[in-house]
């Protein structure tokens, strides 16, 4: 298996998409990691990538209480019927909240937001201020407890600018560990927060601090692009790297076996 | 037991009031749509609606006028679009007429679970750092009993006036059975005073009975059960109809401009009277391409030595 692979990988790889390679990148942070909170988009088909190549025994669990979704066809959302059909579980909510949540069972859960900040903590609440805001996004959902529980959490930010990247959250919706031990000491936390932000432009690690750093940028993107477009200053790691692109076999995996009907590779 | 069959219209009229707490729920599957829409024909004024995920069934509530107050963790149209009804009331240079009280997913669901079990407030391991106990002061911290150094944010109990659910099936007595995505159905019906329950299907004792750990919810705790089949559309009910996902696709566009979205509620709410004249509207074979293909559950064996 791994010689057609290699193979195919000395081949040039062909074009891809923004998704193609936040998927394939997402999916290569997912080695070693076993149980993964992910909703619908490009985080399941890291999953799914990840399943068919480096972690065939990683387990995705839906916000809806889904645990081992084996769908006949890709769902549309969290909550899709088919993700129902032959589940191995789905949990009730107090139980996917208050025990697998909180009781410490996620590894790694994959968020999005409209605004991060130096230490990844997110705004999914407002643009403006809370009670008269420019736009009113959609809030926490589960966000909050992701954050506050997993072990570590990937970010996945499809447009990287300074508008998103910002200095200071207009609202700050899902407070990393390192901002709530600031804020409130006597509250216990878990795990180490946004450990992985993976954008359009490049890859940001944290350091020992909970900063994030960039880590990696992708072909083609400069550090002094990643700088303009990030609204804090950032620190750029000794051993910055260009992030492999995705290889052939990740792009016929996502392009003929998981997503043919580019429900999510956009 | 007692008999707990009602009509749509007489379970809303009796069971729901102006400026009630009303709990919509259901996460994403079995959204109770039809009972949504039979409070907007009645008129109800001054709702406070509590909903984890406020999505299109709370857009035209609050576009009808029915909803002062929304108590809610996550409002959007999953990842199709914008709630506009509810972003114009909310956002600045509109009308300022929907108030927000917001949690998080377990924030809401605790204080359900408070409720539900009488308990005056629940701790949640959420909200350390967070701005949202700035705007909402219902999230509140406390410190350990037992430790005097660890403190923990804790929410109060909720006790909706009603809830409103939807479900695949019950008996007459209002023994409530549900599969696929249960959402905090279980946990609102027991922390509201009242509940009221839509059935796909209300089926004989002898069906519930088959199969008794399916009971999400027992009938004691319900006050009316109605059949309304295809009530949760354009939701789904797990084995009955998938998602109409084309549905969710265009609400964008109709809540976007007001106008187009008060003559949708005339149109599909208003005008076919009842949800007996709105599935005629949707017309013969609307459900054809949303039924599902059956994947049967192996029966258990319940049985016991006579």
């Amino acid at each position: 298996m791994t010689s057609i692979a290699e193979a195919i990988d000395t081949v040039p790889a062909p074009h891809y998409t923004v998704s193609e390679l936040l998927a394939a990148v997402s999916c290569r942070y997912l080695r070693g990691k076993r149980r993964v909170f992910a909703g619908i988009g490009l985080p399941t088909l890291a999953v799914a990538l990840a399943q068919k190549s480096t972690s065939p025994d990683i387990e995705q669990i839906y916000e809806s209480g889904v645990c081992g979704a084996h769908p006949p066809k890709l769902p549309e959302t969290i909550a899709d019927a088919s993700l129902a059909t032959g589940a191995e579980a789905i949990l009730t909510m107090p139980v996917l909240f208050g025990y697998v949540l909180q009781g410490g069972w996620i590894d790694v859960g994959f968020l999005g937001a409209a605004q991060i900040d130096k230490f990844g903590s997110l705004n999914t609440s407002v643009i403006g201020p809370w009670d008269s805001p420019t736009v009113r996004l959609p809030g926490s959902g589960g966000a909050a407890e992701v954050m506050a529980n997993s072990q570590e959490v990937f970010v996945v930010m499809r447009r990287h600018n300074r508008t998103s990247f910002v200095r200071e959250l207009d609202f700050c919706t899902s407070p990393s560990p390192a901002t709530a031990r600031r804020i409130d000491p006597k509250v216990p936390t878990r795990g180490a927060g946004v450990t992985t932000v993976i954008s359009e432009l490049g890859v940001f690690k944290s350091d020992a601090a909970g900063e994030l750093c960039l880590a990696s940028i992708h072909e083609g993107v400069t550090v002094e692009q990643v700088r303009e477009q990030t609204g804090w200053p950032i620190k750029v790691l000794d051993d910055l790297t260009v992030t492999p692109p995705p290889t052939g076999e990740e792009l016929r995996l996502l392009r003929d076996d998981i997503d043919p009907g580019r429900v999510y590779l956009r | 037991m007692a008999e707990k069959r009602f009509s749509l219209q007489d379970a809303i009229s009796t069971f729901v009031s102006d400026n009630d707490v009303v709990a919509l729920e259901g996460f994403t599957h079995l959204i109770p749509f039809a009972a949504g829409h039979e409070i907007i024909r009645q008129g109800v004024k001054g709702l406070t609606l509590v909903r984890m995920t406020p999505d299109i069934i709370a857009d035209q509530l609050v576009a009808a006028g029915c909803v002062n107050r929304m108590v809610f963790a996550f409002t959007g149209n999953s990842s199709v679009g914008s709630l506009y009804a509810v972003r114009r009331a909310v956002e600045a240079g509109g009308s300022g007429k929907l108030e927000l009280e917001e949690y998080s997913h377990y924030g809401l669901l605790a204080r359900y679970q408070a409720g539900a079990a009488g308990l005056p407030f629940m701790p949640v391991r959420s909200y350390a750092g967070s701005d949202l106990v700035k705007i909402n002061p219902q999230l509140r911290k406390v410190t350990s009993p037992f430790e005097e150094d660890v403190e923990t944010y804790v929410v109060p109990a909720l006790n909706p006036d009603v809830a409103i659910i939807h479900a695949q099936r019950a008996d007459r007595h209002g023994n409530i059975q549900s599969w696929g995505i249960l959402g905090p159905q279980q946990e609102v019906a027991f922390a509201s005073k009242r509940t009221i329950v839509l059935v796909e299907e209300i089926v004989d004792d002898d069906v519930i009975r088959s199969d008794p750990n399916r009971t999400l919810i027992p009938g004691f705790v319900v006050d009316a059960v109605v059949e309304c089949k295809y009530g949760a559309h354009p939701s789904f009910a797990q084995g009955h109809y998938d998602r109409d996902n084309d549905f969710y696709r265009s609400w964008s566009a109709i809540s976007r401009d007001p106008d187009r979205l008060e003559g949708w509620i005339q149109e599909w709410i208003h005008d076919p009277g009842d949800h007996d004249g709105y599935l005629r509207k949707l017309g013969d074979g609307f459900f054809d391409r949303l039924t599902p293909f059956p994947r049967l559950s192996t029966p258990v064996n319940y049985g016991s030595v006579l």
